[in-house]
């Protein structure tokens, strides 16, 4: 089909309502508004639902209750309030429901402000919400990947009966880039009945499904936090997904970086080149599981003196690619917050001090 | 190639649907285009920017410092954004409400009192499709046929107002010419 000018927001909401989803709940804060004005319009027109929550918290067990009856149910928020959803992610990821959550990252801590961040990333990737669990979380770079990702994260949710999120910064909400909604994505449901509490009836079972997150006998809770991390294993495996720009033999500096960060670096990347500095760039699709042994290999290349992280965050992306590194390298962070995006412009300026440092 | 244009105003002026109106057209046009408004504080006070970027090539960094082209609706942004548009680049002026120029020398400026011209044919409010309409008529950022299947389909909900902007789209273009 022909593509579409869409702002980020819409186009996600939209790409929801393609991949099947019907039931989206919502507690408006900037800069992701817009999706929920859109499904207040649209769900109605496909027979779906729209609640707004008296809160996030609220919303967090919607999406719980939701879940639990085996139906396709997103939310999206941001910043302060993925932090109040946190609590509800921790259980619904505890009671193994599938469902997506979808962050347009403000810049924090506290209220901080309205404008473009990337500062979720530990909350995103590490867990915000206590207790041994992971989110699969997929990290967009245009709107284009958001509608896509969106689609895809129904069933990868269903794969592995987890929260996913989709981890966007403020300008992936806002900018308006063409979309093209593909029809050949797998977005087919998986079968719930195993596990869902759908109604007897319904199922035409005669097995009740239970859904729990009390586990009070020591070796129960402990087998149940075995089968969880055989899940996120699983997902290490299977679900690592990256993406390589100019990374070849003769690249003297890695950068790593994702989302809108990273296309700030491609345009660094193109212009250094034109100078005779050759970069390259991992950019993390998932952020968890992260693409470890990508960075790896692309920090081993020959002639490799640095790596840098490149982030809208106090140094956050920088933990997991040292982690990554594992000490081949040096690696180094720069980054900016508040709403500031770092120029095409510093980040040269960043990676020719590096370079020349390293020499 | 690449091109970048600034689209700076007041709020009603209508700036952020000439830079999807702009946007359309690039997307017409086949090539990659990005639109950004401004959302942050500086929009709490009424002002409105957008940019929109266009190129044969995946664009890059949406966040342009020195963009090749300027539209300036108003004069608090002539004064802004005047100073960072690239040598060579077009810098539009709403003449109608901007008594100064941009004070370059390296650029092309187009005055033009849109106002009027709007007045003239018969809605205020098509204002600012005379000033994008003049804008690509003297940049050359996308084909002018291009801008009019844009119009179109950006209005295709309130098809009554298309012809009204279609005649706006030939004045802009005739007053650009004629400076």
């Amino acid at each position: 089909m022909a593509k579409v000018l869409m702002k980020g927001n819409e186009a996600i909401a939209e790409a929801a309502v393609r991949a099947g989803c019907r039931n989206y709940f919502a507690y408006p804060i900037t800069p992701q508004s817009e999706v929920a004005e859109y499904l207040s319009r649209r769900l109605p027109e496909v027979g779906g639902v729209f609640l707004q929550g008296e809160s996030e918290v609220a919303v967090s067990y919607m999406i719980f209750g939701a879940a639990a009856t085996g139906e396709r149910v997103f939310t999206t928020s941001s910043s302060p309030g993925i932090s109040l959803m946190s609590e509800g992610i921790s259980y619904i990821a505890a009671a193994e429901l599938p469902c997506v959550f979808v962050n347009i990252m403000r810049g924090g801590p506290g209220l901080g402000g309205i404008l473009p961040s990337q500062a979720d990333y530990f909350q995103a990737v590490k867990g915000g919400g206590h207790g041994d669990y992971r989110l699969l979380v997929l990290a967009p770079a245009s709107v284009q990947e958001a509608v896509e990702m969106m689609m895809e994260a129904f069933p990868l949710a269903e794969k592995y009966r987890n929260p996913v999120m989709i981890l966007g910064d403020g300008l992936i909400g806002q900018m308006m880039e063409p979309v093209e909604f593909r029809d050949d994505l797998n977005t087919e449901p998986a079968p719930a009945d195993d596990w869902a509490t759908s109604g007897m009836d319904r199922r035409g079972r005669d097995r009740r499904n239970l859904i729990r997150t009390l586990y009070l006998v020591p070796s129960e809770l402990n087998a149940h936090n075995l089968k969880l991390k055989a899940k996120y294993d699983r997902m290490r495996r299977e679900e690592v997904r990256w993406e390589n720009y100019a990374v070849d033999p003769s690249i003297r500096l890695l950068l790593v970086s994702y989302g809108t960060m990273s296309r700030v670096c491609r345009t660094a990347i193109d212009r250094l080149r034109e100078e005779g500095l050759a970069v390259g760039m991992v950019r993390p699709k998932t952020l968890f599981p992260f693409p470890r042994e990508a960075v790896l290999a692309a920090a081993r290349q020959g002639e490799v003196r640095a790596v840098l992280s490149v982030e809208m965050s106090m140094g956050q992306l920088v933990e997991d690619v040292e982690w990554s590194v594992r000490g081949v390298r040096p690696v180094f962070w720069f980054g900016k917050c508040g709403g500031e995006v770092p120029t095409p412009e510093e980040v040269m300026a960043e990676a020719r001090r590096i370079l020349r440092e390293s020499e | 190639m690449q091109r970048e244009v600034q689209f700076a105003g007041f709020g009603g002026q209508g700036v952020m649907l000439m830079g999807q109106i702009l946007a359309q057209a690039a997307m017409i046009e086949g090539y990659e285009v990005v639109w950004i408004p401004s959302y942050g504080p500086e929009m709490r006070g009424g002002t409105a920017y957008c940019t929109v970027v266009l190129g044969d090539r995946p664009i890059g960094s949406p966040i342009i410092r020195n963009p090749q082209h300027l539209v300036a609706m108003n004069r608090p942004s002539l004064e802004k954004f005047a100073p960072t548009v690239r040598p060579g680049g077009v810098i539009f002026v709403n003449a109608s409400i901007i008594p100064v120029g941009s004070g370059r020398t390296d650029v092309d400026e187009l005055r033009v009192p849109i106002v009027e011209l709007a007045r003239d044919l018969g809605n205020v409010k098509a204002a600012n499709i005379i000033a994008l309409a003049a804008f690509v008529a003297r940049s050359r950022v996308v084909r002018f046929e291009a801008l009019e299947q844009a119009v179109r389909d950006k209005f295709a909900a309130k098809a009554k107002l298309i012809p009204l902007n279609l005649q706006a789209l030939e004045v802009g273009r005739n007053a650009a010419a004629g400076t």
